[in-house]
Parts: C-alpha cells; sequence; structure tokens
C-alpha cells in the first residue's frame, strides 16, 4: 500500500470524517480509554515529568550519534551471524526482502508488528512476487481481510471498528458464524493463523527498539503472535526506521516503560520479545537466519534539521489519543499510515511535501499532543515551523494569504494604520450587523460566520474609551 | 504600583468591556495603569500561520511599545504567551540584541489573573456575581503559559458564583486562530462539543480568560440559540464593584 493511501483531496476526506458518526463513536470511546488508562499509569510511576526527560535526553543522545550507534548494532549483528542491510530508499528494502525470500524459494510470509513495512509498501511488493503474506497482530489481520482498508491509529490500527463492525467483517469474509465477543472472535482468529505459522516459510517483524550494544530487536506486542512469528519460521527478517535504536538494554528498560504506559497505560505489555541473533549451535529456538533491515526513507535528511525532533518518535500513539481533531475526523482523513499529531508533522516529511500541505494547518495548536508526548516532541510548534516552510515557499506567489499577511505586517508596525484599521472595519460592517452581531458577513468574514456569528465591532474601542477617560478626567 | 496594559486586538475592538473591567479592576486593587497607545497585536495571527518576518515586525514594535514598561498585564493567556515566544522568534546570530529585549519583556509579561495571585497576591476581589457558572479553560493559558490554579483562586472567592466543573475541560474549544476560518467544519465539531459539555453544566455564564475562545463559543452558542451567556473573567472579578472602581 506504501505510506499514502487514497488521493481524494485534504478537505473530501475531513469532510466525510466528519459525516461518519459511527467512526467518531468509535474513535472517542478508544480515545477516551487509553487517555485514561495512561494519566492512571503514568500516575503509579510517580513523577512522570523526569520520566519524561529522561526519556527524551536519552533518544536525543542517540539520535546525536546515530552514526556511531548503528555500526555498533550492524557490527554487533554480524558477529551474532545475522546479516544487515542499509536501506536508503524503499525500492531498496523492498529489494533485498525479495530477494531474501526468493532465494528460499519461499511462498508463505507471516507477518508481525511493523508500520515501517506499511510505509514502504513491503507487502504490495511481495505479493507482486507470488507471496502469500499474512497479518498476524489482530488490528492489522482485521484490516487486511477487511480489503485491506487503511489503518486509523498507529497502535490500534483498527481503532475506527467497534466489535459488531469486527464481527460483520469476519462473517462477510470468513465465515464466521460467532458472536461480537471479543475473546470468540480472537479465539476464532487464532484457529484461522496456526496453519500459517505452522507453514510459514519467513517471519517479517518491525523492531520497537534495537539496542546497539549487545545487537538485540527487540518487539513490544500484546498478543504473543511476535514471538511465534520470530520463531517458527526458518528465516526472520525484522525491519525497522534507522532512528529506532536505544544504546544499551538500560536505556532499553526505560524506553520500554515509556512506550508501554503511554501506548496502552499498562506498565508492561503482555510481551516483550528480545531477540539477539539467529539460532546459535545448541539453542532450541530462533530462525535460522536473521536479516537486519534499515530503512532510512528520508530520515537522514530530517537530521540535522528544525524537525529532527520527530525522530525521538517511539511511535507510541498517545499524541492521537487526546488530539480533538482526530478525534473528529478519524485516522482515514490523514491519508497516511501516520495519522494524528505525529502523522501530520511526519508525512511532509517522509512522503510527498505537497500531498501533505494542508495537514500541519488542521491543528488548531492547543498542544494536548506536546503535553502527552512521552519524548517531549514539541509537535505543535514543528506544525507551525511547517507552516513557515510552506509560507516561505507561497513567498514567490502574490496570492491570497501572502498579501493578507503582508498587510497584516504593515497595520501592526504602524499604531496609525492599526487605528485606521479598527475604524474601517466598524464603519464598514455596519450594513451587516443585526442587534450587535454579524450573522453573514461579507467576502473574508465569510468563513467565520458560516457557523458563528460575530460580534459587530464596539462603536467605541478600548482606546478610544481610555483616552476619552482621560479627557473627560475620569482617571484617577 | 505601575501596571502597562496589553488590551490584545479582539478586546480593543470586539470587548472594549473586557479592557475596561481589566482597568477598574486593577485600579481598585491599587495600581497606577498605564496603557501604551502604540501598542497593536501581539503578532500571533502570523505567527501561528508561519509568517515568521512579519511576526517579527509585530514583535519589534512591541518590544519597543513596552520598554519603558515595569509590568505589562493583559487579559489574555494566549496573547501573554506569545510575548514569551518572542524570544525564540529571534534565534539568529545576528538577533542577540532583539533576543536580550525580548527576554526582557517576557520577564516582566503576565496574564492578568497571574498577576493578581503571584504579584498583587490577592485571591478575593471582593466581587459578586450570583450565578450558575463554568469556566474554559484555554489551552495556551494552561499549557503554553502554564497558569492553572490563578483563576479558580480568583473565581472561589466570587460571592454568589456557583461554579461547576466542565466536563472534559482539558479538550480545545476549537478556536486556534485561523483555523476556525481555515479548518471550519473541524472547529464547528469541535465548538460543538464543548458547548454541548457546557450545557451538561446547567450553567447560565460560561467565564473564560481569553477574547479569542469566548468570541468562537459565544459565536456559536449564539448560532445554535442557546440562552448562555459568555463573561470574561476580568469582568466577573469586577462584578458588583463597576461603580466603586471609577
Ligand atoms: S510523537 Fe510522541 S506521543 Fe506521538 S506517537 Fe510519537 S512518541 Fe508517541
Amino acid at each position: 500500500m506504501g505510506m499514502q493511501f487514497g488521493d481524494v483531496v485534504f478537505y473530501r476526506r475531513v469532510d466525510k470524517g466528519i459525516r461518519d458518526q459511527f467512526m467518531r463513536n468509535a474513535v472517542r470511546a478508544a480515545q477516551e480509554r487509553m487517555r485514561t488508562s495512561r494519566l492512571r499509569a503514568a500516575e503509579e510511576l510517580g513523577d512522570w515529568e523526569e520520566w519524561r526527560q529522561l526519556g527524551e535526553e536519552i533518544r536525543r543522545h542517540t539520535l546525536e550519534h546515530l552514526d556511531f550507534y548503528l555500526k555498533q548494532l550492524s557490527d554487533r549483528v554480524h558477529e551474532l551471524g545475522g546479516h544487515v542491510f542499509f536501506a536508503q530508499t524503499a525500492e531498496e528494502a523492498t529489494a533485498y526482502i525479495r530477494d531474501v525470500v526468493q532465494k528460499r524459494d519461499a511462498h508463505r510470509i507471516v507477518k508481525s508488528k511493523s508500520m515501517v513495512t506499511e510505509e514502504i509498501g513491503l507487502n504490495t511488493a511481495l505479493e507482486a512476487i507470488g507471496c502469500r503474506v499474512v497479518e498476524t497482530d489482530l488490528g492489522e489481520y482485521i484490516l487486511q481481510v477487511d480489503d485491506n482498508d487503511p489503518p486509523s491509529h498507529i497502535v490500534g490500527p483498527s481503532i475506527h471498528k467497534d466489535r459488531e463492525r469486527i464481527r460483520q467483517v469476519f462473517a462477510e469474509k470468513l465465515g464466521y458464524t460467532g458472536s461480537a465477543a471479543p475473546e470468540e472472535m480472537t479465539a476464532f482468529v487464532r484457529q484461522q493463523l496456526r496453519p500459517d505459522f505452522l507453514t510459514a516459510e519467513v517471519g517479517i517483524t518491525g523492531c520497537n527498539f534495537a539496542v546497539a550494544e549487545s545487537g538485540t530487536v527487540c518487539l513490544v506486542t500484546n498478543e504473543g503472535n511476535g514471538r511465534l512469528v520470530t520463531s517458527l519460521p526458518p528465516v526472520h527478517i525484522a525491519v525497522m526506521g534507522m532512528e529506532r535504536i536505544v544504546p544499551t538494554w538500560e536505556e532499553l528498560e526505560v524506553m520500554v516503560g515509556l512506550l508501554c504506559r503511554s501506548a496502552v497505560g499498562q506498565k508492561l505489555t503482555s510481551y516483550i520479545n528480545c531477540l539477539t541473533g539467529p539460532r546459535a549451535a545448541g539453542e532450541v529456538d530462533g530462525p535460522e537466519e536473521f536479516h537486519l533491515v534499515i530503512i532510512d526513507n528520508g530520515r537522514s535528511d530530517i537530521l540535522g534539521t528544525e524537525f529532527q525532533s520527530v525522530l525521538q518518535c517511539i511511535r507510541c500513539g498517545a499524541c492521537l489519543n487526546v488530539c480533538p481533531v482526530y478525534r473528529h475526523i478519524g485516522g482515514q482523513a490523514y491519508g497516511s499510515i501516520y495519522s494524528g499529531p505525529i502523522g501530520a508533522v511526519l508525512s511532509p516529511l517522509l512522503g510527498d511535501e505537497e500531498l501533505y500541505r494542508e495537514l500541519p494547518y488542521a491543528s488548531s495548536l492547543c498542544a494536548a499532543c506536546t503535553e502527552a508526548c512521552p519524548v517531549k516532541i514539541p509537535l505543535h510548534e514543528l506544525l507551525i515551523q511547517h507552516r513557515q516552510k510552506t509560507a516561505e515557499k507561497e513567498r514567490q506567489s502574490p496570492l491570497g494569504e501572502r498579501l493578507a499577511m503582508k498587510a497584516f505586517g504593515m497595520v501592526f508596525e504602524s499604531p496609525r494604520l492599526y487605528r485606521w484599521g479598527t475604524k474601517l472595519a466598524r464603519t464598514a460592517l455596519r450594513p451587516w450587523e443585526e442587534d450587535g452581531v454579524i450573522r453573514q458577513g461579507p467576502g473574508p468574514l465569510q468563513p467565520w460566520t458560516s457557523i458563528r456569528d460575530l460580534p459587530s465591532p464596539k462603536r467605541e474601542t478600548f482606546r478610544e474609551w481610555f483616552e476619552n477617560r482621560r479627557k473627560r478626567g475620569e482617571q484617577p | 504600583m505601575k501596571v502597562s496594559l496589553f488590551i490584545t486586538c479582539l478586546a480593543d475592538v470586539f470587548y472594549p468591556e473586557v479592557g475596561r473591567a481589566t482597568v477598574e479592576l486593577l485600579e481598585r486593587l491599587g495600581c497606577e495603569v498605564d496603557f501604551p497607545v502604540a501598542q497593536t497585536c501581539c503578532g500571533q495571527p502570523a505567527f501561528n500561520s508561519g509568517f515568521h518576518r512579519e511576526a517579527k515586525k509585530a514583535a519589534r514594535h512591541m518590544i519597543e511599545t513596552f520598554a519603558h514598561a515595569d509590568y505589562v498585564v493583559a487579559p489574555s493567556g494566549s496573547c501573554t504567551a506569545m510575548l514569551k515566544e518572542y524570544v525564540h522568534l529571534f534565534s539568529e546570530e545576528d538577533e542577540r540584541e532583539w533576543q536580550e529585549k525580548a527576554r526582557a519583556l517576557a520577564e516582566k509579561g503576565y496574564e492578568l489573573t497571574q498577576f493578581l495571585v503571584e504579584i498583587l497576591r490577592v485571591e478575593d476581589v471582593d466581587a459578586t456575581l450570583p450565578v450558575k457558572a463554568t469556566y474554559h479553560r484555554s489551552c495556551h493559558m494552561t499549557r503554553l503559559l502554564g497558569v492553572k490554579d490563578a483563576p479558580m483562586k480568583l473565581l472561589s472567592n466570587v460571592k454568589g458564583l456557583s461554579l461547576t466543573e466542565l466536563p472534559c475541560a482539558h479538550d480545545c474549544c476549537g478556536f486556534g486562530g485561523t483555523f476556525s476560518v481555515k479548518m471550519a467544519p473541524i472547529s464547528q465539531q469541535m465548538a460543538d462539543e464543548k458547548v454541548s459539555h457546557i450545557k451538561e453544566t446547567n450553567a447560565e455564564v460560561l467565564i473564560g480568560a481569553d477574547c479569542g475562545c469566548l468570541m468562537h463559543l459565544d459565536g456559536r452558542i449564539r448560532r445554535q440559540g442557546k440562552p448562555i451567556r459568555v463573561m470574561h473573567i476580568a469582568q466577573v472579578l469586577q462584578s458588583g464593584l463597576e461603580q466603586e472602581g471609577r
């Protein structure tokens, strides 16, 4: 599928999102649940601010020494008998993985936990060479079964469907006859997946964190399927964004704690798999062959820019769970596998800038995301940075907002122009006034008054009152 | 104590009564109030739209306008937060001098309730307003400026005021400056959600500390024909005392 889905313009997707009352209710319920448990989990930890501080320092330090840690990681994986491939682009990554699969003459693939493989469109690439690729995380599985419905949340990709909708999908596509009880449906999926696990020749996973010092790949899951994907098939390919790295186990512990608490409000998730190299002599499980694919795909271009902090992201989804804009338009309106506040910052950087240019404006800059982020990414500030970049570009064209802002600059630098402007507004708007408000404003006021009344400017501005008061000698 | 007022452009044009209440309140509490007439706007619309060159123009102008002030007080959490943002706005090598000046302004800039509680050290201003009300905590005031408790302390001492907590108080009302017009459909959904929470409290009056959020919510409340009055906290704190202030 790739990072981008759909080709409808943003405004139309927003409209569709807003009209989908079903999706909005499902998202609201999930947001409420996740936000509350996150706050409880943070409280239990005590001194949440200090933990965030530590999380941020670790992530920032790693990014500042990324070269060093990447080399250390790759050296370690080599020493352990694994293969490492650095992919500059999505194409390079998919080509390498296709190659590994073809060399084994493999056709059955199971997958778990990976946004980055979505980002590079891996499934499509593998299906094109005749492989059957099965998603084994419940959320991703549901989407795959539902004709590859796009994901709408980075932690709960099928958050926009409730139980009943999921039951319908299973009934329609897989002939499921049971109830909408989560336990029953999960048991059903487990049945469906069992043969896939047992026959798969290659297992592909993402990587929540890689420990540079030990060459370990760490997967955080809630379902336990990650363990099956990495140990049953003879080949394991782990795919990671180049920034998902921590120096040692010590930092890993902090980051995993922050991730679990921020994502779902648990102290730890049910399963944390740490895999260090392929199966060694005498070991009973683990793959015979291990590949680590480290993906750049635009990330190194972000390093050293004003957007660098976005690479601190640990994909916990906390920013989505507190975002009111996300709640009302839903994840699919973002048109990218990365939705919500982090998606609005990340998508224009990793994807087609033009395509995602509206996303940074889809924020009221309320900063709820910044407040929630466990690694202190100043998300709302980065949205403003994006707007600044767009504004700089628009300087080339003498239109619309640029002109308005130019006038703005002039007016707000000059008290005389300002005073004249406010007087003018007052007089000019008089014909539209009705009982102290403007219900249908002309021209530039139209977007405001399309949904709200506007108070009409008062006969006496504050500054006039203040001056008159002084003249009247009322000032003490 | 001498206080220099920063009356935001929204208050100047649309809500002069908020400015008046601010002046009367501060004078009643013994402050000498000065209003530098050269002031215009904090530059937030340009800054948040990414037009930083224009925002800098506004910033320089404001910095100079308030250079003489001991304290700069504004009846707006959002615009006060913007004053503090100037420091980051001048981040280039050759802007050191302006950055220093910006820092000086940031250090003496206060939102009204913050000034009352932290500097004047008053929590009871002797106001009376016998209504059922709820308070909208605006995002920039609470999250960016970090002023959370001051309004609550002051409101809890207003005689007759019965204040009910607003459900989901942490959610944005959907104003967001240019967002409110650029993304009007989303803004509308956010406002409607907020208004329905306000209705749940059965409040007759909605109190807030930012004219932007209030203008947006009031506009939406009126459009829906709901009988809820909107008041700025400065007006609430001056209630029952309007005459004495003169
Ligand atoms: S930006 Fe922060 S809150 Fe959002 S997903 Fe990334 S780490 Fe989590």
